[in-house]
């Protein structure tokens, strides 16, 4: 159980810069979850925690302790790998056991802590079998043993669910959150799904080419984007984004597609005409009478919800979604409110607030 | 019906094969029943003679009787036994460590290596046979086991084929290594040999036919008569032009010098199958 400081953080392959300065603080038996789309960086950043890859630059420290020097099996961590990376030549127990026989632990030990993480993760009957015996959520239980064995200062998994199905893929993820809470173990969990980081973190790291764009509590990253890329990534379906500029002295936008919308927070800084980028999430706009009209051209019902996809009269697309079925019509009127839009700078995509 | 017809004529073609393959043997093993007076006449029995006792204990106790004799099998074959597993075992073990170097490593010159190991390739012992036995005469390993194993254990075919199966090797068992702890040396040991086993049984097999047939360089950097190998030994009883060869326990000495190789390909055959199509992960 420990803390994790991670600062200034960056790397490069030749003259490929993947990491532009990381900073990032979690606390003893906090679970972070690093999302972003693939080639973020998100797993170099992990395998360089693990020490797996070293970092060009900056610091890493475990409980307190300068790491960036040290081997992986010293720096008192533990891994679960993509696609488990469990020895296929020997059984389950083996597998479990082999970095603590390796560590010359007593062999009475080693079998009281196998033992003891077999128990906890129900694959106690399997483990005299091999890694090939074993369906995909068996072989993920015994990823996890393995790193639970081991009793590290810092759990690293490294996208752990993406080769499950959907549903052992829910399953798991719950499995993952109750034990980590249970063992209260300092972890970071490295995933491109949005909705895994969402349930999984207690904070998320959103990267984006090499930045941490955001990082805080889902729900703040939900309601309280850092920029227009965060607020694209997180929450399902995206965002809409809508083009506009600021007018009245900073009290509204006048949007491209034609309605002038009044902030509900205060004025926005900046001059007439500044541009900006409108943010509203789809589950937000509101079915309206006498509202902007939008033409749908697809329906999506999801049974509990239905999605609709539709352009406005200025040409841009928006997405729509409401409760239970959806209506028949080829055309809904909609309006926005002033209390569901985020707003944020045309030119640099950062969030503004009053 | 149909179904019976139609594999009727692979079958043929088989059974044409087979006959093709077994023919030979099957002369050469009547041919060692017979005196050496029915084969001198120039008669190819095709049913087994009374004299087979007669002739292997020739072959076995004292390599023939006549003008030509060799050493006795017995001595020969376990000449020959100790040479292919020398070279079998040497090849194997050499070749691994230099894989395993050449594709887990990164050190400068690493490409350069594995190239130049690859070339020897192009260079078997027949080719550079001369400066070979010079090195061998000069570092005084001329009629000794070592003089000639040595010179045929280093080769590229191993090292190649072990290259190619390591690189299939996915990159997060040595990650996952990594993080249990295992040094270079423990995770060659735990877990790149144990994955490795079908790989090592299929091309020992190989390796030790390779090592069982060698015959040239034997021949050439080996005149000690306690040192001869069955294959050469075999030649050697056949003499040239006019003289009279005991055919009878030249073909004895063939059987019993195809013994070994058939023992091993018969041994391993499970391992050899497993390593040519199975692969571990």
């Amino acid at each position: 159980m420990a803390s994790l400081e991670v600062s200034g953080l960056t790397k490069s392959f030749g003259a490929t810069h993947v990491l532009h300065g990381i900073d990032l603080a979690v606390e003893d038996g906090e679970m972070i979850v690093i999302v972003g789309a693939s080639g973020c960086g998100k797993s170099t950043l992990l395998r360089i925690v693990a020490g797996l890859e070293t970092a060009s630059s900056g610091s890493i420290r475990i409980a307190g302790r300068e790491v960036s020097a040290l081997e992986p099996a010293e720096r008192d961590i533990a891994m679960v790998f993509q696609n488990y990376a469990l020895y296929p030549h020997m059984t389950v127990e083996q597998n479990m056991a082999y970095g603590l026989k390796i560590r010359g632990l007593p062999k009475p030990e080693i079998a009281r802590r196998v033992a003891e993480a077999a128990g906890l993760l129900g694959i106690g009957p399997l483990l005299a079998r091999r890694p090939r015996q074993l369906s995909g959520g068996q072989r993920q239980r015994v990823a996890m043993g393995r790193a639970i064995v081991r009793e590290p200062k810092l759990f690293l998994f490294d996208e752990p669910l993406s080769n499950l199905d959907a549903k052992l893929r829910v399953q798991m993820r719950a499995e993952i959150r109750r034990l980590q809470r249970r063992l209260g173990v300092t972890s970071l969990f490295v995933t491109h799904d949005q909705t895994e980081a969402m349930t999984l973190g207690d904070r998320l790291v959103v990267m984006h080419a090499g930045h941490a764009a955001q990082i805080a509590s889902p729900m703040e990253i939900w309601a309280r984007p850092a920029d227009t890329y965060v607020a694209g990534f997180i929450g399902s379906p995206a965002m809409n984004f809508l083009e506009g500029t600021l007018a009245e002295g900073g009290q509204v936008v006048a949007l491209k597609a034609g309605p002038v919308l009044r902030f509900a927070d205060g004025p926005r800084a900046g001059g007439e005409g500044r541009p900006l980028t409108i943010g509203i999430r789809p589950e937000h706009v509101e079915l309206a009478e006498g509202g902007i009209p939008l033409p749908l051209d697809l329906v999506e019902p999801l049974g509990s919800e239905t999605v609709l996809h539709g352009r406005l009269p200025g040409g841009e697309a928006l997405v729509v979604k409401l409760a239970g079925p959806g209506p028949g019509a080829q055309s809904l009127p909609v309006a926005l409110p002033a209390a569901a839009l985020h707003v944020f700078d045309g030119e640099t995509g950062k969030r503004l607030d009053p | 019906m149909r179904r019976y017809w139609s594999s009727l004529w692979p079958h043929l073609w088989l059974l044409l094969g087979v006959l093709i393959f077994a023919a030979p043997i099957y002369i050469t093993l009547i041919g060692s029943t017979h005196d050496a007076s029915t084969i001198g006449r120039g008669d190819v029995p095709l049913l087994p003679g009374s004299h087979a006792v007669e002739n292997y204990t020739a072959a076995w106790v004292s390599g023939g009787s006549g003008r030509f004799t060799v050493s006795p099998a017995s001595r020969m074959l376990l000449n020959s036994t100790i040479m292919a597993l020398c070279i079998a075992v040497g090849k194997i073990v050499i070749s691994l460590l230099s894989a395993y170097a050449v594709v887990f490593f990164r050190f400068p010159g690493r490409m350069i290596a594995f190239w130049t190991i690859f070339m020897t390739l192009m260079l078997p012992v027949e080719v550079r046979i001369i400066p070979t036995y010079q090195v061998i005469v000069s570092m005084d390993l001329f009629n000794s086991m070592a003089g000639l194993t040595i010179p045929l254990i280093a080769s590229a075919t191993a090292t190649l084929l072990f290259r190619q199966f390591f690189l299939t090797i996915p990159e997060e068992y040595v990650e996952a290594a990594k993080m249990d702890g295992a040094g270079p040396m423990r995770f060659f040991r735990d877990i790149l040999l144990p994955l490795s086993v079908t790989n090592i049984a299929a091309l020992f097999v190989i390796l030790f036919i390779y090592g069982w047939n060698q015959y040239l360089w034997p021949l050439l950097v080996v005149n000690d008569r306690s040192l001869e190998t069955i294959v050469v030994g075999m030649a050697k009883m056949i003499g040239t032009g006019d003289a009279q060869n005991e055919w009878n326990v030249i073909m004895a000495m063939a059987v019993l010098a195809l013994l070994p190789p058939v023992a091993v390909v018969l041994l391993m055959q499970r391992w050899f199958l497993k390593g040519l199509t199975e692969t571990e992960k």
